[in-house]
């Protein structure tokens, strides 16, 4: 495909262009507020992540920048106009990976793909090219003239990517491109997203998973509640919102609650949960000598590098939220 | 760097469907429809000669008088026409519409690129108008196959059928997309395709039916199309005035499209 050509166009506006800019932007339906105020800059080339919990307002904010629902308050401005009076054109050079897969399960992998093309205005022959690059790009080529219907999960959402790229977009919206594959798939999914990102294709993504944000995002933000709650690279967030390791302990007694109290001192944060204790701390060897220096033999130990999931829920809370 | 310097020149519309998005719309269902066209064009042979054979060779064997003088094969051919038109206009705008919002959500997928509610709406709109046209000439084929077309002014009757498809498709698009199941679908058809059906003027003219009834059939856009159409075929005067007739069509298709439009803008950018 030539994606290539589209990195170029990229590189050449410098990396620092911001072409999404959200400042207080609200979006409400009848009483209820799904995007509360937030303030959003994305730049040209950068892979960017919303993370949250369901119902934080990701999906909302996505389809406000995908200018199908207009913002209730605050100002948006994509590639410099405005998705209340531009949408088209907008729309025009934007790629959209919708949550859900709405490909024609009745048409072929390649009439998805021209078809689509059409609404852009490309000329049939182009259209029947990039399909064909595309096809490629996402190693689907020999399912072209399958139908799309019995196609995997993980085939189809291939097929969705190549068609959010049938336009050539700026800017590729991917609204939680890996829920609901299997672990191939997804990580086939992950491949192809990393070569774009790499040739200089701007992405922004919704997530909950996350080694999915920290594999693909240089830049992210966690919502909760309509909120942006923490914003920064992947890197900077644990650092900042958590400790360098963790330590699980697994205790043999029922109640994980009646060590707490012992392990007082032992790490920035210790939490308790109700199959095993977590300390946050710097040195994680260096924690467990000390819980053993202590007299407290626990069952299992396991000393771990800090994640994004341990600020997700740091920030978010444990709650199930459905 | 500000905004303003990412602001690339808008990319510039070439070709008929680059000007016109509801064409390429339209395109998009017709690709759709080549999967299955054989059998629809088997089907819209077959359903006219069945049903000229049925009604109008067997029932009109009973009807020895005619109807006002004229052979009841004549008389009904025409309104077979009108109400087939209506059959297919209303069955291609109910659940083609709801399988691409609640099952297959195609329109989501459409609104996501530049095209606007409207060109979604009237690319759809054109192919069922599309779908009405090509069976009703094989109808008229079959009509004239078996000597009912009396007129030079049956040559005007793809028209007329043109406009009664859009007088209910652009309502009844406006229906399926405020509903979110196909049991509306099933009522649609009870309590008003049936009865429009059986009691505006196709089998019988509408001068039979007790007052009330007679002016639920003048309500109804089917009737005006019967009545075009038998006008057209027999080359009579119509029983009302054809300027009042086709503006009242045009009536419905213009409200109907206008209700259509933005119940897809309300479903589509929320």
């Amino acid at each position: 495909m030539d994606v290539s050509d589209q990195a170029v166009r990229v590189d050449a506006v410098a990396s620092d262009t911001v072409l999404i800019q959200a400042r207080g932007l609200v979006k409400r339906f009848g009483d209820f507020t799904a995007v509360d105020g937030i303030d959003v800059d994305v730049r040209a080339g950068e892979a960017f992540g919303f993370l949250g919990p369901n119902g934080a307002g990701k999906s909302s904010t996505m389809r406000m920048i995908g200018c199908v629902s207009p913002p209730t308050g605050g100002e948006l401005q994509i590639m410099g106009m405005d998705p209340r009076r531009d949408g088209p054109a907008i729309r025009a050079r934007l790629g959209v990976c919708p949550q859900s897969d709405n490909l024609d399960p009745e048409l072929t992998v390649q009439e998805n793909l021209t078809t689509y093309a059409r609404y852009f205005g490309i000329p049939r022959r182009v259209a029947r090219e990039r399909a064909a690059e595309l096809l490629n790009f996402v190693q689907l080529a020999e399912r072209a003239g399958s139908r799309v219907e019995p196609l995997s999960g993980g085939m189809k959402r291939r097929v969705t990517i190549a068609r959010a790229l049938v336009n050539e977009p700026d800017i590729v919206l991917l609204d939680e491109p890996t829920t609901g594959l299997d672990p191939q798939a997804r990580h086939l999914v992950w491949e192809r997203l990393f070569r774009l990102k790499q040739q200089g294709v701007t992405l922004v993504l919704t997530t909950h998973y996350m080694d999915e944000a920290e594999q693909l995002c240089d830049r992210l933000v966690v919502m909760d509640g309509g909120r942006i709650v923490a914003e920064g690279a992947p890197r900077t967030l644990i650092e900042r919102y958590s400790t360098r390791e963790v330590v699980e302990l697994r205790f043999a007694a029922d109640n994980q609650e009646d060590f707490a109290g012992k392990l007082v001192g032992l790490g920035e944060r210790i939490e308790v949960l109700p199959d095993r204790v977590l300390l946050y701390v710097g040195d994680g060897d260096a924690a467990v000598s000390a819980v053993h220096a202590r007299a407290l033999t626990p069952a299992s130990v396991l000393v771990r590098r800090s994640s994004l999931e341990d600020v997700f829920l740091h920030l978010t809370g444990r709650t199930l939220v459905d | 760097m500000s905004l303003a310097d990412a602001v690339a020149p808008p990319r510039p519309k070439t070709g008929l469907v680059g000007r016109f998005p509801v064409l390429a719309v339209l395109e998009y269902h017709l690709v759709a429809y080549r999967r299955t066209w054989r059998s629809g064009a088997f089907s819209s042979f077959l359903l006219p000669l069945l049903t000229v054979v049925g009604f109008g060779v067997g029932v009109g064997a009973y009807v020895d008088a005619g109807v006002g003088g004229v052979p009841y094969l004549d008389f009904i051919v025409p309104g077979l026409i009108a109400s087939t038109a209506l059959q297919i206009a209303v069955g291609e705008s109910t659940w083609p519409v709801l399988r691409n919002f609640e099952w297959v959500k195609i329109y989501f997928g459409q609104a996501a690129t530049p095209l606007r509610a409207a060109d979604i709406v009237g690319g759809h709109l054109a192919f069922v108008l599309f779908r009405v046209l090509t069976s009703s000439l094989a109808f008229l084929l079959v009509a004239g196959l078996f000597g009912t077309l009396h007129s030079a002014w049956a040559l005007a009757t793809p028209l007329l059928v043109l406009l009664i498809a859009i007088s209910v498709a652009a309502p009844v698009f406006a229906f399926s997309s405020a509903v979110r199941s196909d049991n509306y679908v099933a009522m649609l058809f009870r309590f008003a395709v049936i009865p429009m059906t059986l009691f505006a003027g196709v089998f019988f003219p509408v001068e039979s039916l007790p007052v009330v009834l007679r002016w639920l059939a003048y309500v109804s856009p089917l009737w005006h199309g019967v009545d075009l159409c038998r006008a057209a075929t027999l080359g009579l005067a119509p029983a009302w005035s054809v300027p009042g007739h086709l503006l009242y069509l045009a009536a419905w298709g213009f409200v109907g499209w206008l209700l259509a439009r933005s119940q897809f803008r309300r479903r589509l950018v929320i």
